[in-house]
């Protein structure tokens, strides 16, 4: 790798409005691999979990078990509580049978299972492989050491209050300080990184009764395949929060200047106001 | 600053619009022949993968009687239509028969005192609907592969296919299942549950138990075990009821 190809090697001090090499080709295709192949999943899972819209905790979990997450006509029960959600979830799409994530929601659009499942099966691969080969090559080339590991200063609850506090009045980081990722984003990205994404891949594992005779320790780690799926179920609705942060985030920083980064590399620092 | 906000709204009216036109491809993807030919590579790709980095002999987790469920479900046909089988059911199947046939040395008709009388094996085990439930229960039943064994496999046989005496509408219930499935230690043709004999909801007087599998695999009210070299030309050609009629995959270990 080329010196002025690392984003945080010495760089000379940058000011707003400088355009920066930020993004390697490495991630920039992961990245977008990655729109694809989240979006098949997570819609197709939808439509998956359609064919049984209940979740458990333990060993088994069926029809006449407790259950933890139910949606019914209308109305979704986390626990103790009672959400109505007429139109939103649990409905019965016109000529269509009731679903508990509606049509514009699932891949396919109506009730499916055994299509939800062969989408959701051929997309893992491009989930699973590419994330693998990510990880090695983040790991290989310390981009995951140099870039995205908090240093200790940052950890600090008095810094990570003030990041939050910028953040939540919408004053992001310009000039050099923008070259690097925030406490904040390190962390989105580690939790995508170290947590959703083995998470969903071993939860999603733990479902398979092949897996589990294979590899015993699957059920073992997640305490059974009922609780590997509520788990699976909680590591998508991360990925969902993830990306609609992630999304919203994009449209306030500057989307063409953010767009153009995740597809050239090249970002232009955000300058201080009236500079 | 004109043109940047052009360029915005020109980013973001492409993003909805090709959201929406992924929304709407993706059924036209999944029911044009090359989206079929492309999503069926997801299975083949599973069913060897998971072939190759699990032991053929690996087996299903076993439970103790503490972790059954309360309540095991029953699902699909819980009670056949047919009027033969009405019949042997009010007679407890004292004059049915199981048919061992299709590419074996040795054919086989034995009456369920006969499968009683056998070799057995009882398994605490999980059930695992397709649909995303499961359920503990334990099952006593003839391992198959002992069965397969008197019967003298011939060398062509290269899967197993259970004729079930259940219909959907006008279509035979019928599973298959390949050799490495048919010869596990697991694999039983089980005639009790929980203790007790297996009731007409759950399969009597025989239901498959091929525990590497989901739930669709488990065939209820098999009537005859055929040995065949290739599922093609039976039925719908694909292995199974749920297989030829709604499209779940064959190869049900995911």
């Amino acid at each position: 790798m080329m010196a002025n190809d690392a984003p945080s090697e010495a760089p000379p001090p940058a000011r707003g409005g400088d355009i920066v090499y930020r993004h390697r080709i490495a991630t920039r295709v992961w990245h977008w691999i990655n729109a694809l192949s989240l979006f098949v999943m997570l819609m197709s899972g939808l439509m998956i979990f359609n064919a049984h819209p209940h979740l458990y905790w333990g060993k088994y979990g069926a029809n006449f078990d407790h259950s933890w997450l139910d949606i019914t006509p209308g109305h979704l029960r986390v626990g103790p509580l009672h959400i109505p959600t007429p139109g939103l979830l649990g409905v019965t799409p016109h000529g269509g049978r009731f679903v508990a994530f509606p049509p514009w929601a699932t891949i396919p659009a109506h009730y499916n299972l055994a299509g939800a499942r062969q989408w959701h099966f051929a997309f893992a691969w491009l989930l699973v492989v590419p994330g693998l080969l990510y990880w090695a090559w983040g790991f290989a080339s310390r981009h995951f050491q140099r870039d995205l590991a908090p240093r200790a200063a940052e950890l600090k609850p008095s810094h990570l209050l003030h990041d939050i506090g910028q953040h939540v009045r919408l004053r992001f980081p310009t000039g050099e300080a923008a070259r690097r990722y925030n406490i904040l984003q390190k962390i989105a990205y580690l939790s995508v990184l170290f947590v959703l994404l083995p998470g969903v891949v071993l939860t999603g594992l733990t479902m398979s009764p092949a897996m589990d005779a294979a590899w015993p320790w699957l059920p073992a780690l997640f305490g059974g395949r009922p609780s590997a799926r509520s788990i699976h179920f909680l590591c998508a609705m991360g990925f969902v929060l993830f990306i609609a942060v992630h999304l919203l985030m994009v449209v306030l920083a500057g989307p063409f200047n953010e767009v153009r980064s995740m597809l050239t590399g090249r970002y232009r620092l955000p300058r201080e106001k009236g500079e | 600053m004109t043109l940047h906000l052009t360029r915005r709204r020109l980013i973001g009216s492409l993003g909805v619009g090709a959201g929406g036109l992924m929304l709407s491809g993706c059924d036209k993807v999944a029911s044009s022949s090359t989206g079929q030919a492309l999503l069926g590579l997801g299975e083949k790709a599973t069913y060897s993968a998971q072939r190759l980095i699990s032991n053929r002999a690996a087996l299903a987790q076993e439970f103790s009687a503490a972790d059954m469920s309360p309540v095991f479900r029953t699902n699909g046909n819980t009670q056949p239509a047919s009027a033969d089988y009405a019949a042997h059911a009010a007679n407890n199947f004292a004059d049915w028969r199981l048919a061992v046939d299709g590419l074996v040395a040795n054919p086989m008709s034995l009456s369920l005192a006969q499968i009683r009388g056998l070799p057995r094996r009882t398994q605490i085990t999980r059930h695992d609907c397709v649909e995303g439930w499961s359920a503990i229960g334990q099952w006593t039943g003839l391992p198959l592969g002992m069965l397969l064994k008197q019967a003298k496999l011939r060398r062509d046989a290269r899967y197993i296919v259970f004729h079930c005496a259940d219909t959907f509408g006008d279509h035979p219930y019928y599973e298959s299942i390949d050799l490495i499935d048919a010869f596990h230690p697991q694999t039983i043709l089980a005639w009790g549950m929980n203790g007790q004999t297996l009731s007409v909801g759950h399969g009597a007087p025989l239901r498959l138990r091929v525990e590497r599998q989901l739930g669709y695999k488990q065939a209820k009210y098999v009537m005859r075990v055929e040995a065949v070299a290739t599922l093609a030309g039976l039925y719908g050609g694909k292995g199974g009821y749920w297989e030829d009629n709604v499209g779940y995959q064959w190869y049900a270990g995911i």
